[in-house]
């Protein structure tokens, strides 16, 4: 397969980047924006447990294994959109 | 095994740690039979620390390498479903499995910090790191530097930061495994460690890499089994509900009803609260601050990115890290379960006892060098709340025995706890290792030296630093937590800013990069030191684990504002950088500059 244009190189990178910042910007909000408001989050209780508390302990967990397996297929795609995926 | 990995061997790896996982839960059983057949504790404790490092001794023997990539990088044929595997056993160390819980029960809510910030990280590997320094397919983190950056100097800082905090990382590990085979094997601590260090040298000395890498699969196995059958059991005994994950909801109500009763002052599920129980601002600021540090840290840690070095391709690279969080998510998401089911077992079955008929237990742990101190203060002959005062590092260790269960399942849990601190120490000792014998005697000293000759060199320098870690290690500098903290603050200001802006900024200029990393990881030495050696005050009140907070920023900004400054890499290095972006295609080396 022939190389990428310099173009086709920089469309990749924006589509890459693009989707790293998403990722980040998810990332703040369950590493740092909703444990801010632990306190009052632990007003609600579910299943006994105070919410604040349930986030930090699994709920920002299942998120990150979430978005980690997201992240590999998501730049998957971009990967075989480009041509640029290995064989 | 041959000395390559052979095709038939990664094929079948499913079937094999499938027979040896049932091979261990069948050995449980057996000595499971025995205690019930009247076998002394001590024997049992001794049947489960010398088996299992015996197993790890063979798959070390068996791996044994002189291929320099099977070394170094375990031949890249590492599938990413059982590096994810690796990879937990390699991450989760004497602090997740030994102190994590025990953090969480004297803590409560404060230690959360550390459950999010030892989980949160690998999105910022995966997203930030692994792919890229997958297609870099060197052999080390400093090698990255090296090459970006043009030079030895940038190679150089690299492992002296690699050095310093896998280093007080691995002193951590062996105090860990000193703890535990002295509780279990009835021997004293300082020899206990050199016990321990036999164990670490098995598996990493012959087989390198590859060796590593798969007996930390094995490990992991034994380390989850052992964390998980305990609170289970509990979980299933006291609410008939196999998944303590969904049950300890009801265990927090109940620790909060018996918290009043006793008048404690600060609850359990409280966020951000002092010992009085009131909101603190500091509280909150060390616990964003300390979630951040532990974050940039598992990102900048060279024995972790190393493990993404192993797999295939960059596919599987970043496939890799979403099955390490998921392994490393089962624990986690366990242990403030753990913690809960030992707060309520210790708040109703030991508090309020007479002193006189405490099991026999306390008096096994009060023996291992003042981990738990009882003191009948008001001489009442009863225990109040005040005189049991129990360290964070054996609440895990000692939880079966507290709950009553059988002594089996401590002794599991014991090779569980060795099963992680081993597997992490391996895995330090290998980055610590390589990066002295490839990226200081190789690439700086002796450029020419042969295969044979280096080998012998990486297996030398193991041994030198296994042994100086477990004689520091024996002086027992601090809890196992703060020191595994630390090791995240220095590899965070010294290694992340080089090594994200080498990828995504390409403006990033050698003196830029060099420069941020000696501001960076200087600020966060000078802090560390001076708060715990010095007595300084604490800046804004942050305490000294997360000292990244400070030297992390500068680092970015000291390589933005000199990056700036300097001129812009070549076209060369920036044509590099932009083969390393993508998947599929050669590198376009640097002319002039050595790879493999």
């Amino acid at each position: 397969m022939a190389a990428l244009t310099p173009a086709q190189r920089d469309a990749y990178w924006n589509k890459t980047s693009r989707l790293m910042w998403i990722i980040m910007a998810l990332w703040v909000l369950f590493s740092f924006i909703i444990p801010a408001f632990a306190v009052q989050l632990n007003q609600i209780k579910i299943f006994g447990f105070p919410l604040g508390f349930y986030m930090s302990a699994q709920g920002s967990l299942i998120f990150y294994v979430v978005v980690c397996f997201w992240n590999a297929s998501a730049q998957n795609k971009i990967d075989q959109e480009f041509g640029v995926a290995e064989d | 095994m041959a000395n390559q990995t052979s095709k038939s061997f990664v094929d079948n790896l499913g079937k094999i740690y499938g027979v040896y996982a049932g091979g261990f839960i069948g050995f449980v059983i057996l000595l499971a039979i025995l205690e019930q057949m009247g076998v002394p504790n001590r024997v049992i404790g001794y049947c489960f620390v010398f088996l299992t490092i015996g197993v790890y001794a063979y798959i070390g023997v068996i791996s044994r390498t002189s291929e320099i990539s099977e070394y170094y990088v375990a031949g890249r044929v590492v599938p990413p479903f059982f590096n994810g595997m690796a990879t937990g056993a390699d991450w989760m160390s004497a602090a997740s499995f030994i102190s994590m819980a025990g953090g969480l029960y004297l803590g409560g809510y404060g230690a959360l910090g550390y459950v999010l910030g030892w989980t949160g990280g690998y999105v910022l590997v995966g997203v930030l790191l692994a792919p890229y320094l997958r297609k870099f397919g060197q052999f080390t983190v400093p090698d990255f530097l090296g090459v970006r950056y043009e030079g030895n100097t940038a190679r150089l800082c690299g492992v002296v930061v690699l050095f310093c905090a896998s280093f007080t990382y691995i002193v951590a590990q062996t105090f860990g495994i000193g703890i535990i085979t002295s509780r279990f094997l009835d021997i004293p601590f300082e020899v206990a460690i050199f016990v321990g260090l036999l164990g670490i040298l098995v598996c990493s000395m012959l087989g390198g890499m590859r060796a590593v890498t798969w007996t930390q699969v094995a490990q992991y196995i034994i380390l989850i089994i052992a964390y998980l059958i305990p609170v289970v059991w509990l979980s299933i005994k006291l609410f008939g509900n196999p998944f303590p994950e969904l049950a300890y909801g009801q265990v927090l109500e109940q620790i909060g009803e018996l918290e009043k009763k006793l008048g404690i002052l600060k609850p359990h599920a409280a966020a951000y609260v002092d010992a009085k129980g009131q909101f603190s601002w500091v509280e909150f600021n060390n616990f964003w601050a300390l979630t951040l540090t532990l974050m940039i840290g598992t990102a900048s840690l060279p024995h972790i990115l190393m493990r993404y070095f192993t797999t295939p391709n960059v596919k599987d690279a970043r496939t890799s890290v979403g099955w390490s969080i998921f392994f490393i998510f089962l624990l986690y998401f366990t242990a403030p379960a753990y913690a809960a089911f030992a707060k309520l077992e210790v708040y109703t079955n030991v508090i309020g006892q007479n002193i006189a008929d405490l099991p026999r237990w306390v008096q096994n742990w009060s023996q291992v060098g003042g981990l738990l101190t009882i003191k009948d203060g008001n001489g009442d002959g009863i225990l109040q709340l005040s005189e049991f005062i129990i360290n964070q590092d054996i609440i895990v260790l000692s939880m079966p025995e507290i709950a009553g269960l059988p002594y089996v399942i401590s002794g599991l849990v014991a090779a569980g706890g060795l099963a992680a601190a081993l597997s992490t120490a391996d895995g330090l000792l290998l980055a610590i290792a390589n990066a002295l014998s490839h990226d200081v005697y190789y690439k700086l000293i002796d450029p020419h030296a042969s295969t044979m000759r280096r080998l012998v060199v990486a297996r030398v320098l193991l041994v030198v630093v296994a042994v100086i870690g477990a004689a520091v290690a024996g002086t027992r500098p601090a809890g196992i937590i703060q020191m595994v903290a630390w090791a995240f603050s220095l590899a965070a200001a010294g290694l992340f800013a080089p090594l994200v802006l080498g990828i995504w900024w390409k403006r990033t200029t050698a003196a830029g990069a060099i420069a941020g990393m000696v501001i960076g990881f200087g600020v966060c030495v000078y802090y560390l030191v001076g708060t715990r050696y010095f007595g300084m005050t604490e800046w804004f009140g942050i305490r000294n684990i997360s000292s990244a907070l400070f030297g992390l920023p500068l680092a970015f900004l000291v390589t933005w504002i000199v990056s700036l400054m300097t001129a812009a890499p070549s076209k060369e290095m920036q044509e590099f950088v932009d083969s390393i972006r993508v998947p599929k295609g050669e590198l376009h080396w640097v002319a002039g500059q050595a790879h493999e």
